[in-house]
């Protein structure tokens, strides 16, 4: 006889997890299925884990979680050929507990935190695949995994599958994502000794610092890459839109190629050796993307409801967020005894009014923006760099006339009335 | 019938890297996990279970940390655990560890009556093979070594037929239960746990024994105390340098050629020791 569970959540990322974790606290049996060898051998993200969502999870997890470095600064650079303008912000109140975010391998924080889930009574399957929800008079009732015998049933199934969630698809919930709806990233783990990290970023043993590039980091294409300080390693990656790989016809590993050889980066990573090598899907539609999330015995989590801000680089924290949100629900079903969609339909109504929502409703335009409009990241990045260079370079041209002759140079190349668009259009998109 | 199969947690070597400056295992670069021959001899049990009926249980010596491969051995589908984990059994040979599971073992015949005792071939950390005879010795029990076939389990009669691997073909032999069996790999295919067994996995609590739950044990036979083994050094073998291609005329190959085995005369030469 199959057994049957409260709760049964599939996907042990940061959004499973944290359902998992909030549903055997608020005591629920609770079963969380994964599909690889252990949480985190399968999850990839660029590496900056979010201290406010976590804390929520689990009071002063810094104590004891494999954390990397503590961020204590922020840098942005738009990148050129052979230069690159930067801004950013060092704070030493990031260094200090309570922290700001972090930086983390996921390998390492995922079964961590899948062990605070178990800890609390969650019962953890790895090494299997759901291969769908079984479904019965309209409702969903379980899951069949690729195991013998391997039916399980609940009152409740989290789909927390990750970014292309056959099993929502299977439950019409979406259809398959466009190619601009999602971005593909690749990254490398590249192993350096602390103290050259330190050396080259300007930082102590226990702080991080965080470089995200605009421009020719992606060829010009709708996307960013990014550097990170691990402890002993850093992880450098590079992402654009499907839609743009295709259209531009640039293969992920020839821009991860090129991003490490460029004159700008090169010397960051130099001397390390390669550890490891990562690929992954983002959910980057947004708001619009962002399908039904919640059905008759079932809720939809984390990246597999696209709940991922591109523009901020947030995903982890909104996987979090929603995995709490859905075990609140789900504990107030079950006091309820009322798994219907109408019952599980307050996950819906708190996602709405959470910061969730309301970022991916702020941004709802500025992925489509910048794809439609590519001048932002292969024109103005560009023209930034040589007004910068030219502000700069001592020449004995006056100052003032260095100015005018700076905005000549950007009118002249797009066209004033041009121009006056482009910045109305990404104030409308970001505002 | 009831089967006992003696498990170990081991750092997978496939990907286990040796520290250059000491010489010891950097057990941290590699996970650790069940030892590939002791997840075939669980599933061997599993085997032979589903014919008699009975028990399995599981038996391993580790820190606290070993339940894991106990749990990995009820998805495959034994019955229950047990390890036995104290700083008195640390730092233990191969002499000090088949004392110390033979120890318990007697107090899990106690509980229910052991019939056969199943070891994997050997540990893939330490290829001595020598854990599963030295508890056969201590029980006065036959061991059975290089198994790769229990052809059958006649428990009328208190017997068993097994088909042993050697250098030049197999040997068919009959033993009398209970005796103690060290398999190969070759003796089965791990199958896919059913759903059930991994429930009941993740559900599971060892039991954990310290040395003072164990009877008449002599702790001076424990752990590097009682380990006569001095290991004198760990080394990386070097790598092989790889070939090299003579080119030019037959002629000019074939002194070439000369040249290198005059050069390397001393590897076609008896050594004497000095």
């Amino acid at each position: 006889m199959s057994e049957k569970f409260d709760v049964i959540v599939v996907g042990a990322g940061p959004a499973g997890t944290s359902c998992a974790l909030t549903c055997a606290k608020n005591g629920l049996n609770v079963l969380l299925i994964e599909r690889g060898e252990y949480p985190g051998a399968k999850n990839v993200m660029g590496g900056v884990l979010y201290r406010k969502q976590m804390e929520e999870l689990v009071p002063e997890f810094w104590k004891e979680a494999p954390l990397e470095r503590p961020v204590i600064e922020q840098r942005f650079w738009m990148m050129d050929k052979e230069s690159v303008v930067q801004f950013g912000y060092k704070g030493l109140e990031w260094a200090v507990e309570p922290y700001n975010n972090f930086t983390v391998l996921r390998a390492q924080f995922d079964q961590w935190f899948a062990k605070k889930a178990v800890e609390a009574g969650a019962l953890l399957i790895n090494e299997t695949v759901v291969t769908e929800c079984i479904v019965e008079n309209g409702k969903v009732v379980g899951v069949r995994t690729d195991r013998p015998d391997g039916e399980v049933y609940a009152d409740v199934v989290v789909l927390a599958d990750g970014v292309n969630s056959l099993l929502s698809k299977q439950l019409g919930f979406h259809k398959e994502f466009r190619p601009d709806e999602v971005a593909l990233t690749v990254m490398e783990v590249i192993n350096l000794p602390k103290e050259k990290i330190n050396d080259r970023f300007n930082l102590e043993d226990n702080q991080g610092c965080t470089i995200e590039i605009f421009g020719d980091s992606t060829k010009g294409n709708l996307g960013t890459a990014f550097v990170y300080t691990n402890k002993e390693s850093l992880n450098i990656g590079v992402g654009t839109t499907l839609s743009s790989m295709i259209k531009a016809k640039i293969k992920p590993y020839e821009l991860l190629d090129y991003l490490k050889t460029h004159p700008m980066v090169k010397p960051m990573i130099a001397g390390g050796e390669s550890a490891e090598y990562l690929a992954h899907l983002i959910p980057e539609g947004g708001y619009r993307s962002v399908p039904k999330v919640a059905g008759n015995g079932v809720i939809v989590v984390g990246d597999a409801a696209q709940l991922v801000n591109a523009i901020h680089r947030e995903g982890s924290n909104m996987a979090m967020s929603s995995g709490k949100m859905a075990a609140e629900a789900v504990v107030q079903a079950h006091s309820r005894g009322d798994f219907s969609e109408s019952s599980l339909n307050s996950y819906r109504e708190a996602l709405n009014s959470s910061f969730i929502m309301k970022d991916l409703e702020k941004y709802k335009d500025a992925a489509h923006t910048f794809e439609k409009y590519p001048q932002y990241f292969n024109e103005y990045v560009p023209m930034m760099n040589k007004a910068m260079s030219k502000f700069f370079t001592v020449d004995g041209t006056p100052k003032r006339e260095k100015q005018k002759q700076i905005m000549k140079s950007v009118t002249s190349e797009r066209g004033t009335i041009r121009v006056l668009q482009d910045i109305y259009r990404a104030w409308k998109a970001v505002k | 019938m009831h089967i006992v199969v003696c498990v170990k947690q081991v750092p997978d070597t496939k990907i286990i890297k040796i520290n250059p400056k000491t010489n010891t295992l950097d057990r941290r670069s590699a996970p650790a996990i069940l030892n590939p021959y002791d997840a075939h001899a669980v599933q061997e049990a599993v085997k032979i279970k589903e014919k008699t009926g009975g028990t399995i249980s599981v038996l391993s010596m580790g820190p606290p940390q070993a339940t894991a491969v106990i749990k990995k051995s009820i998805e495959i589908g034994a019955d229950r655990g047990y390890l036995i984990s104290d700083r008195a059994f640390a730092g233990a040979d191969t002499l000090a560890t088949s004392y110390a599971l033979s120890k318990a073992l007697e107090r899990i015949n106690k509980e229910l009556q052991v019939d056969m005792v199943i070891c994997g071939k050997h540990a893939i950390d330490g290829d001595t093979g020598q854990v599963g005879p030295g508890i056969a010795r201590r029980m006065d029990i036959p061991p059975v070594t290089n198994v790769i076939e229990v052809s059958e389990v006649n428990l009328k009669e208190n017997t068993v037929l097994i088909k042993r691997k050697l250098t030049n073909g197999y040997e068919l032999i009959q033993s009398e239960l209970p005796c103690l069996l060290t398999v190969e790999k070759e003796i089965n295919d791990i199958e896919y746990s059913p759903m059930t067994n991994m429930i009941q996995a993740a559900r599971y609590e060892p039991v954990i024994w310290a040395v003072s739950d164990l009877e008449n044990v002599e702790r001076t036979q424990l752990g590097l105390k009682g380990s006569p083994t001095i290991v004198g050094k760990m080394f990386t073998p070097p790598r092989p340098e790889g070939g090299k291609r003579l080119e030019g005329s037959a002629d000019g190959q074939v002194g070439q050629l000369m040249e290198v085995l005059k050069e390397k005369k001393d590897l076609f030469t008896l050594q004497s020791s000095k």
